[in-house]
């Protein structure tokens, strides 16, 4: 048995708009959500700048009991678990009643480290000869699963409940294996998305690793700069994605709005083998992932019209742009449009890709390409490789097919998205 | 000494957050089961603890800790750990 699979409700929690009006209309507008990190800052990273999701408290307390919120310090599970709700609800989907789980709706909810802070405070007390005063939250905050076991419980799903890790390339891998589920009919709805903490414990390795601007302290909204020439290196970043999958026949049934097709996917690694290391790309694999992504999706690549990268900011925007040259056989004019989030919310890290899917699917069904901001100068590498009119610096009203969404992560892992606008068959 | 009446009172509000179920917490006697009664979550049970050492300056050991589970023992290890305090 193989289902069809579509989308029908997306939630987001991002640096630059914390649900999906503000998301919208931020991507449409190019709005950066980078900002200086005063935390950062006093903490002597190289990198002070930051993208982090805005919310108050009283939106919190739409979403969590006054029990949860009690000694709530993971800001991962907060921004995971509006996100998922949101797209629950985008869906026009309800919790299951109180009685029965929903045997049919799971979720994959995807994390890279989890409640950082929390587990942080809980050594302090450990250290501190105080184990017993850590109280029952620490478990729940700090497992990877917390935030899809928080999820699964608001809404009672009875069908798979995991959380899977694969550094940045998490959400997109999320949305596949969601997809490969309902397609292979053990379930008929699947929340997934990916999320990620806040804050200097989630970004300072990054930071030693020296893979983070520190040229643009004083600019913050210059810092991420894909696919430019004075790209630095990436600025962090948090928030959440999620997007509610579900088999056609059970969208059309209900008759939910269907945002989007999921054609097929690939995800694969290079073994770190040849060129790939724990931090490298190997070409070969990338190259792969994606060929292996548009046959699954049974489309020729001259089919594809918009491709959202994974492009990062850093010097290996080049190697991915050839790769998407080498794997498509296309370049000059005749390459796809290309774009990416992060030059307006930064690296979200393991949130990076769900918050990317949904910038992807919002653009295939409502028709415009996004603005990739600050690349103003187009690295020359690019240029020699791709028509810069490919890489829109405008918001492009378009009506369009085929975009195909891509993430690559630390651990030498891929992962491969092929999207289709729905159009009633 | 501590009127029991207080140190009940003080069981209620300590337990109130952990609870769903505000009649049967309006309700709350001795007899009254933090589990089947009030349906609070086992897990919660230690935070309960923690919260009424803090409300009443005192330390709970394990074996004390594991009696907890309804307001009449509950009361009991209060009065004692009190009475501890008191003696000292």
């Amino acid at each position: 048995m193989t289902n069809r699979v579509v989308v029908t409700g997306l939630g987001v929690v991002s640096p630059n708009g914390a649900d999906i009006t503000q998301f919208r209309d931020a991507l449409k507008n190019g709005v950066s959500g980078i900002r200086h990190d005063l935390q950062l800052e006093q903490l002597l990273f190289s990198c002070q700048i930051a993208g982090k999701p805005v919310i108050d408290a009283a939106r919190i307390s739409q979403y969590f009991t006054d029990l949860e919120i009690r000694n709530l310090e993971s800001t991962g599970i907060i921004y995971g678990v509006i996100a998922g709700l949101d797209a629950w609800k985008d869906a026009g989907l309800n919790p299951a009643p109180d009685e029965m789980p929903d045997w049919e709706s799971g979720t994959v909810f995807g994390t890279g480290t989890s409640g950082i802070d929390k587990f942080r405070g809980a050594i302090y007390k450990l250290d501190n000869l105080q184990i017993r005063k850590l109280g029952s939250s620490i478990v729940a905050q700090t497992m990877a699963s917390g935030v899809s076991a928080l999820l699964a419980g608001k809404l009672g799903l009875g069908n798979q409940v995991t959380t899977n890790s694969s550094a940045c390339a998490t959400g997109t891998e999320s949305v596949l294996m969601a997809y490969e589920r309902i397609k292979s009919g053990q379930a008929t709805v699947m929340l997934a998305g990916s999320t990620s903490d806040s804050g200097p414990y989630i970004w300072a390795g990054f930071d030693a690793m020296k893979v983070c601007t520190y040229k643009h302290n004083e600019a913050p909204e210059k810092g991420s700069r894909p696919m430019s020439a004075t790209a630095s290196g990436f600025v962090p970043g948090s928030g959440a994605g999620a997007l509610v999958l579900e088999s056609l026949d059970s969208a059309l049934a209900r008759g939910a709005r269907i945002y989007a097709e999921i054609l097929g996917g690939h995800v694969n690694s290079g073994g770190q083998r040849g060129e790939g290391t724990m931090t490298a790309p190997n070409p070969v694999a990338v190259q792969r992932c994606l060929s292996k992504a548009f046959k699954d999706a049974g489309i020729q690549p001259a089919e594809v019209e918009v491709i959202n990268g994974h492009l990062t900011a850093t010097v290996k925007d080049p190697l991915e742009i050839q790769n998407w040259v080498t794997a498509l056989g296309r370049s000059g004019k005749d390459f796809p449009y290309i774009n990416s989030v992060k030059g307006m919310i930064g690296h979200c890290i393991s949130a990076a890709g769900s918050i990317e899917c949904v910038a992807s699917v919002l653009q295939l069904h409502e028709g415009f390409i996004f603005p990739n901001i600050n690349c103003e100068d187009l690295h020359p590498a690019i240029e020699m490789l791709i028509d810069p009119e490919r890489i829109p610096r405008v918001c492009l009203q378009k009506d369009f097919n085929i975009l195909v969404k891509a993430s690559f992560g630390f651990g030498d892992v891929n992962a491969c998205l092929v999207l289709k606008k729905y159009n009633d068959g | 000494m501590m009127d029991r009446e207080v140190i009940i009172s003080a069981i209620k509000e300590v337990a109130a957050p952990y609870t769903q179920d505000k009649e049967a917490l309006d309700q709350l006697s001795e007899t009254t089961s933090f589990i089947t009664d009030l349906k609070i979550n086992s897990a919660n049970l230690v935070d309960i603890v923690l919260d009424l050492e803090e409300k009443f300056g005192i330390e709970i050991d394990n074996d004390s800790m594991a009696k907890m589970l309804d307001v009449k023992s509950t009361l009991d290890v209060i009065e004692a750990k009190l009475a501890e305090i008191d003696r000292q």
